[in-house]
């Protein structure tokens, strides 16, 4: 299986291609791409650098475009996308019919993997985008059960790409409108979730409290950690019982079950995190190379050791399957 | 300009059998133009089957009204798959694709097809390759307002556009159920418990404001999106069919204020009116290209 791993900087792709990435992905500085934070992504002389810095070591990079244009912005994308076929990126990852439209008729060189962004959760979905597109990967949303993703692998037309380890997006990408309702700011089209533009911190008597954009998210008490204050990882009241109604700051680790993925037939393996620091990259990176290795040789792995550096990088100390584990649903 | 239709959503809450063809039974009476009809939710929700859905269609049909049939948005096991093959073969009804699986299947079958929200379609180019598809008529996405409702619209003339005027907006799809959760179920031992929520259940912020709305897997908004004040600009942005979400209470009267809006009401009096049937407020912002939450002034 390949090891895809994020590169959100310059400093994250050098750690990412030394720690054992068989390729990294990347975007541009703007709303292009579906992570869209502040000093992260790539200029387009950075990412030649980029590139030619990773194609010394063997590693691939790919370049996403997986944010929806609207009609205005159209002009944007287009150049994005012409700007990643001008750079020979190894692949354009995106979910837009209009952007894959448009690159398989400008660049039918360019390979096409379609972004987890696209909500593609079954083979009719792929075969669809294969047939019109000529898509030679897809990364599955994070909502298919073990069981559910080998049946997709079997059923495709094209190789899967799936998450092995970061944040756990509990709905799926793409579909996903909670932060836009909230802010006014979409992943889908302005390209990043409960932006921290619209974050509020505030002391009050009963705990400090995260706001977004207005809406109080959580309340900490007293010495509680307090995390970022994502959307669907808040507190709320549902019936009068206030609970993580949708679920726990927690990241998602396949540690456990990656010979299980690679026997379902699925192709790759993503790292989410180009939001995170060089450092995070490098260690997660390094893990997963040691863990997919592990699979191929057949002798026991220190899945446990493994699992406990992983929790410590992850999202409140916590990692779970998510839904790949069945009752998890 | 012409007159737009008024077209009924799917139920999208989980409404025990009798209340089903209940509700139905009524909406023969009711001024709508297009009722789309079907399960898009939650795959476990089998209080009517295929041929019941069809029945109810007939009925419909039979009172003048043109019927869709509507699919599942989020398809993950092998047997939806099949579930919907079978539907797109067999049913002699339109169909309202909310999955590329759905466009992928209609396409093959050279069944034109309505496309719904959750195929994201933001840009002209988009449209085009749904319409090549076979795509006739097509939701607004639910984030996008005025400006690119015109300017999609404007772009496909001979496609229907329709708008989302009334209800809860549909804001995310989970493989985990919520409602399951919230009963410390899990999703597979559910025992149907979102039929005890009629109109979803509310979620509020901690300091106690009405924020979203759980129903099964898919995540509303609390507060309904009525765009009643908006009426005028809706219809000149293109909008040819306007979309009304049935809920548990109240959807006749809102069914007859938008009908009224069609013949002439004044926009400001019918949302004055319709406000009160919203279970906790109404919204408007993404008309605007503001948060979806917002309620701002009717720009006409």
């Amino acid at each position: 299986m390949e090891l895809v791993c994020p590169a959100g900087s310059l400093p994250a792709l050098r750690a990412a291609v030394e720690a054992g990435a068989n390729a990294v992905y990347t975007g541009f500085r703007d709303a292009t791409n579906a992570r869209h934070f502040a000093g992260l992504n790539f200029g387009e002389r950075e990412l030649e650098r980029g590139i030619e810095h990773a194609r010394a070591r063997g590693c691939k990079v790919y370049l996403a475009i997986n944010t929806y244009p609207g009609t205005a912005g159209w002009p944007r994308w287009r150049a994005a996308v012409d700007r990643a076929a001008g750079l020979g990126v190894d692949a354009l990852i995106a979910a837009d019919l209009g952007v894959l439209d448009y690159a398989t008729e400008r660049h039918p060189g360019l390979r096409l993997h379609l972004s987890v962004q696209a909500s593609a959760t079954n083979a009719e979905a792929l075969d669809f985008h294969h047939r019109s597109f000529g898509i030679r990967r897809a990364v599955l949303p994070r909502v298919l059960s073990l069981q559910q993703v080998a049946q997709v692998a079997a059923s495709a037309p094209v190789p899967v790409e799936v998450f092995g380890f970061g944040s756990l997006c509990i709905m799926v990408e793409g579909r996903c409108l909670l932060s836009s309702y909230a802010t006014g700011q979409s992943p889908n089209t302005y390209g990043a979730c409960s932006p921290a533009a619209h974050v509020r911190w505030e002391q009050q008597a009963g705990g400090l409290e995260a706001r977004l954009n207005g809406h109080l998210i959580d309340r900490f008490a007293p010495g509680e950690r307090a995390g970022y204050p994502t959307l669907c990882k808040g507190r709320f009241l549902v019936g009068g019982n206030a609970y993580h109604a949708f679920e726990e700051p927690t990241s998602l680790s396949s540690v456990d079950i990656l010979a299980d993925l690679q026997r379902a037939g699925v192709a790759a393996i993503k790292v989410e995190g180009r939001q995170r620091s060089p450092a995070y990259v490098a260690e997660a990176t390094a893990l997963l190379r040691a863990a997919i290795d592990a699979c191929g040789s057949g002798s026991p792995a220190p899945t446990d050791a493994w699992q406990r550096r992983l929790g410590e990088l992850a999202e409140g100390s916590q990692v779970t399957l998510g839904a790949y584990h069945r009752p998890w649903g | 300009m012409s007159i737009p239709e008024l077209t009924l959503a799917p139920i999208p809450y989980f409404w025990p059998r009798e209340r089903v063809f209940a509700f139905y039974a009524a909406v023969r009476d009711w001024p709508v133009d297009t009722v789309y009809l079907g399960e898009t939710v939650c795959p476990k929700r089998r209080e009517l089957r295929p041929a019941d859905w069809a029945a109810i269609g007939q009925r419909l049909e039979a009172a003048g009204k043109r019927v869709v049939i509507s699919t599942l948005t989020l398809l993950e096991a092998g047997s939806e798959l099949g579930a919907l093959r079978q539907l797109c073969r067999e049913t002699r009804f339109t169909v309202e694709a909310n999955d590329m699986a759905a466009v992928n299947v209609l396409a093959r079958l050279g069944r034109p097809f309505v496309a719904g929200g959750p195929l994201n379609v933001y840009n002209p180019r988009s449209l085009a390759r749904l319409r090549a598809a076979g795509a006739e008529r097509w939701l607004l996405a639910a984030e996008l307002g005025r400006d690119d409702a015109a300017a999609l619209a404007a772009a496909e003339p001979a496609m229907t556009l329709e708008v989302l005027v009334w209800g809860r907006l549909p804001l995310a799809w989970s493989a985990r159920c919520f409602t399951a959760r919230a009963e410390n179920r899990s999703r597979d031992r559910c025992g149907f418990v979102c039929q005890r929520d009629p109109d979803g259940r509310l979620t509020r912020t901690r300091d106690g404001r009405p924020f979203l709305n759980i129903n099964g897997i898919h995540t509303e908004s609390a507060l309904t999106q009525s765009l009643a004040a908006e009426y005028p600009a809706v219809v000149a942005a293109g909008a040819r069919a306007l979309r009304i979400v049935p809920q548990a209470e109240g959807t006749e009267q809102v069914v007859a204020g938008f009908d009224a809006l069609r013949h002439g009401a004044d926009p400001g009096a019918t949302t004055a009116a319709l406000a009160p049937l919203a279970p906790v407020g109404t919204c408007n912002g993404y008309w605007h290209g503001q948060a979806g939450a917002a309620e701002l002034e009717a720009a006409l």
